[in-house]
């Protein structure tokens, strides 16, 4: 919301300057996006006139103008509008001016060889209307002894640029503006003087509100005005409307935009002569179709509230007009429309049609259905003053009267709720000030609330209604206290806090990436879940939420590739989906690590990087976070998007059904579909969701610190196996020989080729034996050696390599 | 006597000269060999009259301590030497590289979220989180914000269907719907997380984190507000003297509601968060509103409270003097290692947020 100060002071009487009124804005919860001088920045937009025109001798569509700038100053400007010609009337912007448009500030630069000396300017990049195709073309007629003076005048106004939040429509008004800082104390609102306007016979056109379902129409005001000459406005209506940023049109038009502007009412002129017999405010019928101002066609959907005539749709009420009975110059009568419209049913039809107006803005917000006579009465006082004409009898229409709202107000609920308190006097003085009809009964106030304000509906509004009038300032500071009675975090947040902890602390950059990703990208990674699309996707290449977290690590281990890196380890931990409702999804890290391990180092051998390397990372996260690798079980089964042959998943235990981390080698098809060209790529995924909560509290996890002092022995084995056969296997069978006497054991060699038949290997441990009773002797430790041979023998069918 | 006396004099002296380990060995032989000259001693001590004898075999055995002492000493005097001198040919160039050095690094924007539940720790919020996938009604129904409300059109939204019921979160706020639904109140949470918009340009990204939080017990007040969202902003920002400004604003999910800024000054292009003249708007808050109450099953005439929600990507650009918000999500391996922290340095009460 634009206005100018002094168009808020024919509102306000003040004595506050321009800063101190800034300042109240924004306390008040009317908050100031911008706030400047136009004059300083459009002093630099002079009247110029172009006297030849060339083509640029480098660029087709270039042309190289000679503008007069006045006082016998003629300057190159190279332009590309199509309409730059000999004699063309226009507005030149010289060094240093700024852009109204893209605050882009020009300089003499040279373009495609030839120097431009500023800058000839289009509609729209002066914000005069959205008018970019060309360059302005002024009247000859107006503008030719003009040459050389600034195009902008009486400009030493500062424009205020409001953000109005959705729940004030009545500060979409200057008006509604002024009431705020008065009640505020920044001033007076003034009262409205309408002088007395003669009313001659009546409104002769019917209206009538049909009494549709859902009908979205409740008042429709009208009156005739007769024997209009519509002209260019006055001047001082054509420069608020061009101060505000907009163009002025047409008396007419230009006098119910400015009502609309002060008031907050929007009108609408119809020209008379156009509308076929009467005026009916209906739901509108499947199909219909009408040509809106907008100059685009329309068609129709059911129940959409529109204004007709015996001929057809005129306009959608409160939407947009139609063009078939729109004023134009040479309009002679004119209906003039103050009409109240249900915000949801405009709401609701500029969606469906994708139409954004300034009357839909703000009738969807809420106009004040009491203004529809004071609109019709400025509007037509100010049509007969500049335009003439007769002005018939108020024709109001309705179907609902309206009635304003009644509010009980307990005064202590103020206090309550901000922590302060302020005297039930100035209360009732703010609550006058912003219209409010206050009557007081002992400790409640009875309020009316002021037709304008369909936001305030309960006492809470009301709160908040002094307390932002009163200023927030007052609101006292209470510290925190520092007292908690439940942990910050819960099991599942230390655990995913811990995890990407100790993943980023094994070399892992931390990404954070999407929660969509390219469908195209997803569907190497998604297995069997079910693609989720978003039906409006920022991009296409970003049109479903992904279903692993691998399709945008991949994609973004590709762009560092791309940009030179080699030996990449990265990580997120993050959400995935499995299906499209609320809480199908699951939480995991994703780790990728690309290129090689000790790459160009001066003193270690470089390799690629292989799965047993993130197989180590995997399992010491998991450690770290707390759980026994004694029990891990791991299997060869994995996703497809792993390499069939070197991936495995991890168990926290045997019996487990859910693995809770994959891990292994990328799939190369997917490598190569993806065009990432690298050493290797392996990577592994945790599921945070399945990692089993912990139950025993660190501090009773540790049992009694046992050990043995006596002698321990290290025997070595080497059994040849099917090369199939797993090592864990062999792990296993060797630890449940005998727990107590067998300590760890530890492969040290997995060997294939000569002196090892076709289709088997050998592996070879380690073996720590060790008493808790007594040192063994030879005696003991031969049993034991025998009892593990024969043992791996019967159960794996190995045999011990002599 | 004199004979034994004579053989340690000069012994003595031949063990002072400079000597290596053979001549030490040649030597000791000569002393204590079968036919070394202390053994040969030894041997006549038989000879000797009784009166002679004890006195000679006293001395002797002092000699042939001394001496023993002696060569040892110059054995091991010998071997320190010899070890020194081949320890100085081991010199290595210490300048030379370490084996490879693998630091990984943690995100901004979780270590953001890491210092702000370090913060509202210490005073009493715990963390709650809720799914990125919505419904319609928990993300705007239940909290005061009608499909006919304007302020539906600040949120840009992505949707899972075309009946626009399923969505992404558009905010954080759910979860205060989520957790008031699940419990009883006293509430005191905070709710980081993901949010998404459908708005892509340099300043917006289709996704970002939002920290919510929620207050709810008998008393509270918006002089509670004030004074958390302050004990938070300066903790966060490490700066004691910062300004701050309520001012009203509109939320349809709080009433009264308010926006706070920060001061700050431009030095050097770059922002500088504290008592400059300048105002940033950094988040939004407000008293929950009693509809959104009533609608989770909480009586607003007994329990009341505040809310807010904060742009953590913002937070962690102000602080942390990023620009481009778009880069936190582009996994560029050079910006990860500029902007991201080492895993070990976790914000902390006692050891405090940051370095």
């Amino acid at each position: 919301m634009k206005f100018t100060i002094s168009w808020l002071k024919e509102h306000l009487e003040t004595k506050y300057k321009d800063i101190q009124i800034i300042d109240k804005l924004t306390g008040v919860g009317l908050e100031v996006e911008s706030f400047e001088n136009i004059s300083s920045d459009l002093d630099n937009f002079k009247v110029a006139k172009i006297i030849n025109a060339e083509q640029h001798p480098n660029a087709d569509r270039l042309k190289v103008c000679d503008v007069d700038i006045g006082q016998k100053n003629i300057v190159k400007v190279v332009c590309g509008a199509p309409n730059a010609k000999k004699d063309l009337l226009t507005i030149y912007a010289g060094p240093g001016s700024i852009i109204p448009k893209n605050n882009m500030k020009l300089t003499v630069s040279k373009i495609r060889g030839v120097t431009s000396y500023g800058m000839l300017c289009s509609e729209s990049e002066l914000k005069l209307s959205d008018e970019s195709e060309g360059i302005t073309e002024l009247k000859s007629s107006k503008y030719s002894d003009k040459i050389g003076k600034n195009f902008f005048k009486n400009f030493t106004e500062k424009v205020v640029d409001l953000s109005v939040t959705p729940n004030r429509p009545d500060c979409l008004g200057v008006r509604g503006i002024a009431r705020d800082l008065a009640a505020a104390g920044a001033g007076k609102l003034k009262s409205i003087s309408h002088k007395n306007i003669k009313k001659d016979g009546s409104q002769n056109i019917k209206v009538s509100i049909s009494k549709d379902k859902n009908q979205g129409c409740t008042i429709f005001g009208s009156c005739l005005i007769k024997g209009v000459t519509n002209k260019e406005s006055p001047k001082w209506l054509k420069e608020k409307i061009e101060a505000l940023g907009q163009k002025p049109i047409s008396a007419i038009v230009d006098i119910t935009n400015y009502v609309m502007l002060d008031l907050n009412r929007p009108l609408h002129a119809y020209d008379a002569d156009k509308i076929d017999k009467e005026i009916i405010v209906r739901n509108s019928k499947k199909g219909e179709t009408f040509e809106a101002l907008d100059n685009k066609k329309y068609k129709l959907d059911d129940g959409m509230c529109v204004i007709s005539d015996k001929s057809g749709v005129l306009g959608l009420g409160g939407v947009i007009g139609g063009t078939r009975s729109g004023t134009e110059l040479k309009t002679k009568n004119i209906l003039l429309e103050s009409a109240f419209f249900i915000p949801r049913s405009i709401r609701k039809t500029s969606k469906l049609l994708n139409i954004d107006t300034d009357a839909k803005f703000r009738f969807e917000r809420g106009i004040d259905p009491q203004s529809v006579e004071t609109g019709l009465l400025k509007a037509s006082q100010l049509i007969s003053e500049i335009c003439g004409g007769k002005i018939s009898k108020f024709d109001i229409q309705k179907i609902k009267q309206y009635k304003n709202s009644e509010i009980k107000f307990n005064i202590s609920l103020f206090e309550k709720i901000t922590g302060f308190k302020i005297k039930d006097n100035e209360i009732i003085k703010i609550l006058n000030d912003l219209g409010f009809k206050v009557s007081k009964k002992k400790l409640e106030l009875n309020l009316r609330v002021p037709s304008w304000r369909p936001d305030i509906s309960q006492p809470i509004d009301i709160v908040e209604e002094i307390v932002r009038i009163k200023g927030y300032d007052n609101i006292h500071t209470i510290e925190p206290k520092k007292n908690r009675l439940k942990d910050t975090l819960n099991k599942q947040q230390k655990l995913f806090h811990f995890l990407q902890r100790s993943v980023a602390s094994k070399g892992y950059f931390e990404t954070v990436t999407w929660s969509f990703t390219d469908s195209k990208i997803n569907n190497f990674f998604k297995e069997n879940l079910k693609e989720i699309k978003i039906v409006n996707p920022i991009s296409s290449d970003l049109d479903v939420l992904r279903n692993s977290i691998f399709s945008n690590l991949a994609f973004y281990l590709k762009k560092n590739l791309d940009r030179g890196f080699k030996d990449i380890s990265l990580f997120e931990i993050g959400p995935i989906f499995k299906n499209n409702q609320p809480g199908e999804q699951l939480t995991v890290i994703g780790a990728i690590k690309s290129g090689k391990i000790s790459r160009l180092n001066w003193n270690e051998e470089e390799r690629s990087v292989d799965i047993f390397d993130v197989k180590k990372d995997l399992i010491q996260t998991l450690m770290e976070a707390g759980y026994d690798k004694q029990s891990f079980f791991i299997r060869d089964k994995s996703p497809t998007y792993y390499h069939p042959g070197k991936s495995g998943s991890v168990y926290l235990d045997k019996d487990d059904i859910d693995p809770v981390a994959y891990f292994g080698e990328l799939h190369p098809n997917i490598l190569k579909k993806l065009d990432i060209k690298t050493e290797e790529v392996v990577g592994f995924e945790i599921y945070l969701d399945y990692l089993k909560d912990n139950k025993i509290k660190l501090k009773d996890q540790k049992s009694n610190f046992e050990y043995s002092d006596y002698q321990k022995s290290e025997r070595d084995f080497a059994f040849i196996v099917d090369k199939n056969y797993k090592a864990q296997d062999l792990i296993e069978i060797i630890s449940s020989i005998d727990k107590n006497l067998i300590r760890s054991i530890k492969i040290f060699d997995i060997y294939e080729g000569e002196n090892i038949p076709d289709g088997k290997k050998s592996i070879a441990l380690n073996v720590i034996i060790q008493s808790s009773e007594k040192t063994l002797d030879e005696n003991d430790l031969e049993k034991i050696n025998k009892l593990i041979i024969s043992t791996v023998e019967t159960k794996s069918g190995a045999k011990i390599r002599s | 006597m004199s004979d034994i006396k004579k053989i340690k004099d000069e012994y003595l002296k031949k063990l002072n000269s400079d000597l290596n380990i053979e001549n030490v060995n040649k030597i000791k032989t000569e002393l204590f060999g079968k036919n070394g000259q202390i053994s040969d001693s030894f041997k006549k001590l038989g000879l000797l009259p009784n009166e002679e004898r004890k006195k000679f075999a006293s001395d002797l055995n002092s000699i042939k301590e001394e001496l023993q002492e002696k060569i040892n000493n110059k054995l091991q005097e010998i071997e320190i030497r010899e070890i020194n001198s081949k320890l100085e040919n081991e010199k290595v160039d210490v300048t030379l590289p370490e084996r490879e050095i693998n630091q990984g690094k943690i995100h901004p924007v979780s270590q953001v979220i890491d210092e702000i539940s370090s913060i509202f720790s210490e005073i009493g919020f715990s963390v709650e989180e809720g799914p990125d996938v919505e419904n319609e009604h928990y993300n705007f129904t239940a909290l005061n914000t009608p499909d006919n409300h304007p302020a539906r059109d600040m949120h840009d939204t992505f949707y899972l269907d075309n009946n626009k019921q399923i969505l992404l979160r558009t905010h954080t706020s759910p979860v205060q719907v989520r957790t008031m639904l699940n419990g009883k109140p006293p509430f005191k949470i905070i709710a980081p997380g993901r949010t998404y918009r459908s708005d892509s340009d340099q300043t917006h990204s289709p996704m970002f984190h939002q920290v919510e939080g929620l207050h709810i017990d008998k008393d509270i007040n918006m002089g509670h507000l004030k004074g958390c969202l302050n004990y938070f902003i300066k903790s966060f920002f490490e700066i004691d003297k910062i300004k701050m400004r309520f001012r009203p604003s509109h939320f349809p999910f709080t009433e009264p509601s308010a926006e706070v800024d920060i001061g700050y000054e431009l030095k050097d292009g770059k922002i500088v968060i504290g008592e400059g003249d300048k105002w940033l708007e950094i988040l939004g808050c407000g008293m929950v509103h009693p509809n959104v109450l009533k609608n989770v099953n909480v009586n607003p005439d007994k329990y009341q409270g505040y809310a807010f929600g904060i742009g953590i990507d913002r937070l962690g650009m102000l602080k942390y003097g990023i620009n481009d918000l778009r880069a936190f999500f582009e996994t560029d391996y050079r910006w990860l290692n500029h902007f991201g922290f080492d895993p070990l340095d976790v914000p902390s009460n006692y050891r405090g947020l940051s370095r």
